[in-house]
């Protein structure tokens, strides 16, 4: 359940209470959270379509030693099966109109982050780097038990700051290359105007990559972990108690995190 | 191991205690709710494919529909507003390479030098002058090696020699007044650029007559051309045939073919 938010649940300090063992639904995700996902979910495909567009116009990039090319970027079936063939204006036209959308998205994203403080359920703290392991072969299976963990578990926090920082780097490298002049020094930032070229292409992938590994987390986490991203809430069995210091105030009792039931998925 | 592993108990509820307080609803609740927010979601898609559609069904301007192509005059003038009269970086000699040819559009017969000239048009289609190359060697010369780049994606340093266009530009300012368009053809007028005039004001805009110390090649634009880093290649015409002034933005050969008309860097 490493994905799953559930386990995250028995959360401290709720000042609304059920009696024990009735189910209630948690918030996990605020509406903005919720609205910014959904939003960016278009936009980052529609980005990514059309800068493919422009790509083919000049696609150079491959994986190799000299002149031996064990992958190039990209075999012809994957343009034919797309149709980007010969549409390097429309994809510009495309790419420089939602452009804009996603940058707002995401920098109302990075602005709810900041000012809500959510980002330290996202930010990996000094255990992150052995619990993700530990989360990694829990989630291959060679390991019985997952880490303790908040909202995310440590390898959900690696990877969600990762995207982040990449989504950062991708829009300041997509407008190193759309205005090298205009926002000059920028480029240099990227070793100038291919550097930059190549690190927006390499982030774009970095970013399809995460998104495979995110779809097979979601499907793994099942349905009450997906319908929390729409809905917000996760149902749990158990009202949330207080495992931290100074005990609970309520009478429910200090229920560990093995007590808490999920019932959605 | 190291002093950072702590008993997984205290982890618990460090990563416990991190949490803010997460509201829980009754489940009758978060029924009405999840419903509310699955239609919201249904909605938000049927809003998202329709405002697609939308789109793509918008009469065509030159190639690309309206709204794509009022939002590349947007965001023209957004970086018209944020810095245009800022300067690409300028390289050093060494590092210029030999360009690639690319554009063969109005300069595919080879031409004898000797007889081309160049009509200068005022914004009333008068002829201001019939100029053979001998003006623009004796306009003040300079070199300038500057990254070109092209619209597909792959750029080269080049060292362009030439003058200034505002320098020849000064031998005609007083009659043609304040225009606000510059436009340049090949002899065959098969390929034609427009320009703001600012753009082409523009210190770095070069009426390039070498590459390097020699004269330009045919397939380079011999014997004048355009050249600037502040633009993608498609505007700098190669064996140019006319320079006339204009009142109305000009007709552009790649921007009636789906691209930015202004193509600023």
């Amino acid at each position: 359940m490493s994905i799953d938010t559930n386990s995250a649940a028995s959360d401290a300090g709720t000042t609304e209470s059920a009696p024990p063992d009735e189910p209630v639904a948690r918030l996990v995700h605020p509406r903005a959270i919720r609205w910014l996902h959904w939003i960016n979910f278009p936009l980052l495909f529609i980005m990514i379509w059309s800068g493919l567009r422009i790509y083919w116009a000049e696609d150079v990039y491959a994986f190799g030693i000299g002149s031996w090319q064990w992958f190039a970027f990209f075999p012809d079936a994957v343009y034919e099966t797309l149709e980007l063939d010969r549409r390097l204006a429309r994809g510009m036209a495309f790419h420089f109109a939602f452009g804009w959308l996603f940058v707002i998205n995401g920098a109302i994203y990075a602005v709810y982050l900041l000012a809500t403080r959510e980002w330290r359920r996202i930010l990996p703290d000094r255990h992150a780097a052995r619990e993700a392991k530990d989360v990694v072969l829990h989630d291959l299976h060679l390991r019985t038990t997952a880490p303790p963990q908040g909202k995310y578990n440590a390898a959900q926090r690696i990877s969600y700051t990762v995207v982040l920082v990449m989504a950062f780097v991708i829009v300041l490298s997509g407008f190193a290359i759309y205005k090298p002049t205009q926002l000059y020094p920028l480029p240099l930032l990227f070793g100038g105007y291919q550097g930059a070229r190549l690190v927006h292409f390499a982030m774009t992938i970095g970013l399809l990559l995460f998104f495979v590994v995110h779809l097979l987390q979601v499907a793994r986490s099942g349905w009450g972990n997906f319908r929390s991203m729409i809905t917000g809430y996760v149902i749990e069995r158990r009202p949330p108690s207080v495992a931290a210091e100074p005990a609970a105030p309520t009478s429910a009792g200090a229920a560990s995190v093995s007590d808490n039931v999920e019932v959605s998925s | 191991m190291n002093d950072d592993r702590t008993d997984p108990s205290d982890r618990e509820r460090e990563l416990r205690a991190r949490l803010d307080d997460a509201p829980t609803i009754p489940v009758e609740e978060f029924r009405k709710r999840s419903r509310r927010s699955f239609l919201t979601g249904a909605a938000g898609l049927g809003a998202a494919y329709v405002g697609w559609q939308w789109l793509q069904d918008q009469p065509d301007v030159a190639g690309i529909p309206k709204p794509l192509r009022d939002t590349l005059k947007f965001n023209e003038d957004v970086w018209r507003t944020v810095s245009e009269s800022r300067s690409a970086p300028e390289h050093p000699i060494s590092k210029a390479t030999p360009i690639q040819v690319n554009g063969r559009i109005g300069i595919r017969n080879e031409i004898d030098l000797a007889d081309w000239t160049v009509r200068v048009e005022g914004p009333d289609g008068e002829v201001l002058d019939e100029l053979d190359i001998s003006t623009f060697e004796a306009l003040p010369q300079r070199d300038m090696v500057i990254e070109h780049k092209c619209i597909e994606g792959w750029s080269s340093i080049v060292h362009w020699g030439g003058t200034r266009f505002s320098d020849f530009h000064a031998r005609y300012a007083d009659r043609v007044g304040d225009v606000p368009y510059v436009s340049l053809e090949t002899p065959d007028g098969l390929y034609y650029v427009g320009w703001d005039m600012p753009s082409i004001m523009h210190p770095q805009t070069m009426l390039a007559l070498r590459q390097g110390t020699e004269p330009l090649d045919q397939d380079h634009g011999a014997p004048l051309r355009l050249a600037t880093p502040n633009k993608y290649g498609i505007k700098c015409l190669k064996r140019i045939g006319v320079i006339r002034y204009a009142r109305e933005r000009p007709a552009d050969y790649w921007a009636e073919r789906s691209y930015d008309w202004h193509a600023g860097l």
